[in-house]
């Protein structure tokens, strides 16, 4: 029970590092908010250009509100090891007595925090500028697919953790190699199942590619979804629990290989 | 009772990166290095860099693996029983460049006690007292990006010692520190220590004073091995049978080098200030009667004393008198 408060109080203080500093460096909100809202804005006039139905504009929305949490799974939590052993802190979390989860889960909700605000303001874009409807009716549900797709996606996170724990730079070039394919693969930008059943099986390994296709079956109404929301549902929770038992692995697995390496700290010698 | 510290036969060996047409090379840091602290002791190891000081207390407070041999901190093994060792220790580096640049001294101090299961009132009444008894309490609202490297050791410093630990290691506490902040250091070490006789401090330094002020005893490591272990007094007494002088020379024109070939004496420390046409040697031999031979070879090089005086051998000349070189040579011979 110690064991579980004194982990909740250190995900809980490493969640305040980020909130506190984006309350102090408040550029953030231009380049965080602003500008991702003018790229959603910018599919949106694409698919008015071409004709397209109103509901695509809606699945835009969605899927730019998305996006912010997959940057910020990819740069806040998973490279943060890396950041942390550039900084010097890594080894005053290597050596505590607490679980490497519980500095994740803190990277993770102090990085929803910023990640939220981005994805309000291309919220009310939608609502405002682009008169985005919603399916009342199905709030409740997307916002219970929503909580699972984060669980699945921060457990996807945890997992990414750990091979930035043992290849730093290297796994950096991986994450950015990442960042473009899944803008693709997710469909952040039309519904998934446009990439023909195959591939976007596949896809759905990633969880946002199924929360959003969720999302938008519940919220948007749309008719366009790769599987029934109940399967999908279920797909997420199998892949939250897959994705924490992995991580829980990998980092213990790329820990010690780190400290078998010597490469958790920078001071070598 | 459990030492605080115990190693058996440790050995830590690094893989070097593999160089274009050579083989896989390998480091030796440790080897074989056998040890024991006991609760309570300061206790120092002693060495230049590249001796295996950082890999002994990386090992120590879980954060590498060694090679092989045991390593125990309060009886517990630090590979296998890991969780239960980062209960009972903490780590403080020198020129630790850590924490958050956006958060004051006193929120990142905050931050750090919390990864050790502190409530916030216990943490930030330690903070508090720390900061006032090591002299940071009126920067306690200051960032950490606007703070000197003093001031940041100083954090880095209490970051260690609000936790309590069983076991704190000190890797270099002093490095790069003005003379001023190292001695408020060293008194805040000692202080530490005094209110609590079960805590122990294993301290790596390569200033031999900061050893000879502060450890009850110290061990002398040199290229990965223990050379010697015992209390400075003793490990002084033992080469008091050697006699040390330090000699302020002038007109060697660049032939200072020369002066470690002279027959009969081993030289401690060469310092050549050529814009000054000056060199200061200290200069180690069994007794006095080889003064006049080393004096004949000084005169010889076209050397003129300036200044010659007869001094107490320190922890330096046990140093040199054991590895057979200096400090300044042996990490020039790692490098």
């Amino acid at each position: 029970m110690s064991s579980l408060r004194n982990n909740l109080r250190a995900a809980g203080a490493r969640a305040w590092i980020r909130v506190v500093a984006a309350n102090r460096e408040l550029s953030w909100v231009w380049f965080e908010t602003f500008l991702p809202a003018l790229t959603t804005a910018c599919y949106v006039f694409i698919y008015r250009a071409m004709g397209a139905a109103p509901e695509f504009e809606s699945y835009v929305i969605l899927g730019g509100i998305m996006i912010g949490f997959w940057l910020n799974v990819l740069w806040g939590m998973a490279a943060q090891f890396f950041w942390e052993k550039d900084m010097g802190n890594l080894d005053i979390y290597m050596m505590a007595p607490i679980s490497r989860m519980a500095i994740l889960l803190g990277m993770a909700l102090g990085g929803m925090t910023g990640t939220a605000m981005r994805s309000v303001v291309i919220l009310l874009l939608g609502i405002f500028a682009f008169r985005v409807r919603f399916e009342v009716a199905g709030l409740a549900t997307a916002f219970g697919i929503f909580l699972l797709t984060m669980a699945s996606l921060y457990g996807l996170g945890m997992m990414l953790s750990s091979l930035f724990l043992l290849f730093g730079r290297g796994a950096q070039r991986w994450a950015e190699a990442a960042q473009e394919p899944i803008y693709l693969l997710a469909g952040f930008y039309f519904p998934v199942r446009n990439l023909g059943f195959g591939v976007a099986a596949a896809a759905s390994l990633f969880p946002l590619a199924l929360g959003i296709d969720a999302m938008r079956q519940t919220a948007l109404g749309s008719r366009a979804g790769f599987l029934p929301v109940g399967v999908e549902a279920a797909a997420l929770a199998a892949l939250t629990v897959l994705f924490g038992l992995l991580a829980r692995t990998m980092l213990r697995t790329m820990e010690n290989r780190a400290k078998t390496e010597g490469k958790l700290t920078l001071k070598w010698q | 009772m459990d030492p605080a510290i115990r190693t058996q036969d440790l050995t830590r060996i690094y893989r070097k990166a593999r160089s274009r047409g050579e083989p896989q090379g390998e480091f030796r840091a440790l080897d074989g290095v056998n040890l024991e602290v006991r609760p309570g002791e300061l206790f120092g190891l002693l060495g230049p860099n590249g001796a295996g000081k950082s890999t002994l207390i990386k090992i120590l407070s879980t954060l590498l693996f060694p090679t092989s041999g045991l390593a125990q901190v309060c009886g517990l093994d630090v590979v296998k029983q890991c969780e239960q060792v980062r209960e009972r220790i903490n780590m403080v580096s020198g020129g630790e460049p850590s924490g958050y640049g956006l958060l004051t001294i006193r929120e990142q101090l905050w931050v750090f006690s919390q990864l050790y299961g502190l409530t916030t009132k216990t943490a930030l009444e330690r903070i508090d007292r720390a900061l006032e008894q090591y002299g940071l309490a009126n920067d306690a609202g200051t960032k950490i990006n606007r703070l000197s490297t003093g001031m940041r050791q100083k954090m880095n410093l209490i970051r260690g010692f609000m936790t309590n630990p069983t076991v704190l290691f000190l890797d270099e506490p002093t490095l790069g520190l003005d003379v001023h902040i190292a001695r408020q250091t060293r008194d805040y070490i000692r202080s530490w220590m005094a209110e609590d006789r079960s805590r122990t401090i294993l301290l790596t330094t390569h200033y031999m004073a900061e050893a000879e002020d502060l450890c009850d005893r110290v061990a002398i490591i040199h290229a990965g091995k223990i050379r010697a272990c015992d209390t400075p007094a003793n490990l002084i007494a033992a080469f008091r049978r050697e006699t040390v002088f330090e000699l302020t020379l002038a007109g060697l024109d660049g032939r200072a080098a020369e002066l470690r070939n002279l027959a009969g004496v081993t030289v401690v420390r060469l310092d050549s200030d050529p814009a000054a046409g000056r060199t200061t040697v200290r200069l180690s031999m069994p007794d006095d009667a080889a003064l006049p031979a080393v004096l004949g070879g000084i005169a010889g090089l076209g050397g003129r004393i300036l200044n010659l005086s007869k001094n107490e051998v320190t922890l330096e000349d046990v140093f040199v008198g054991i590895a057979g070189r200096s400090f300044a040579d042996a990490e020039k011979q790692e490098e």
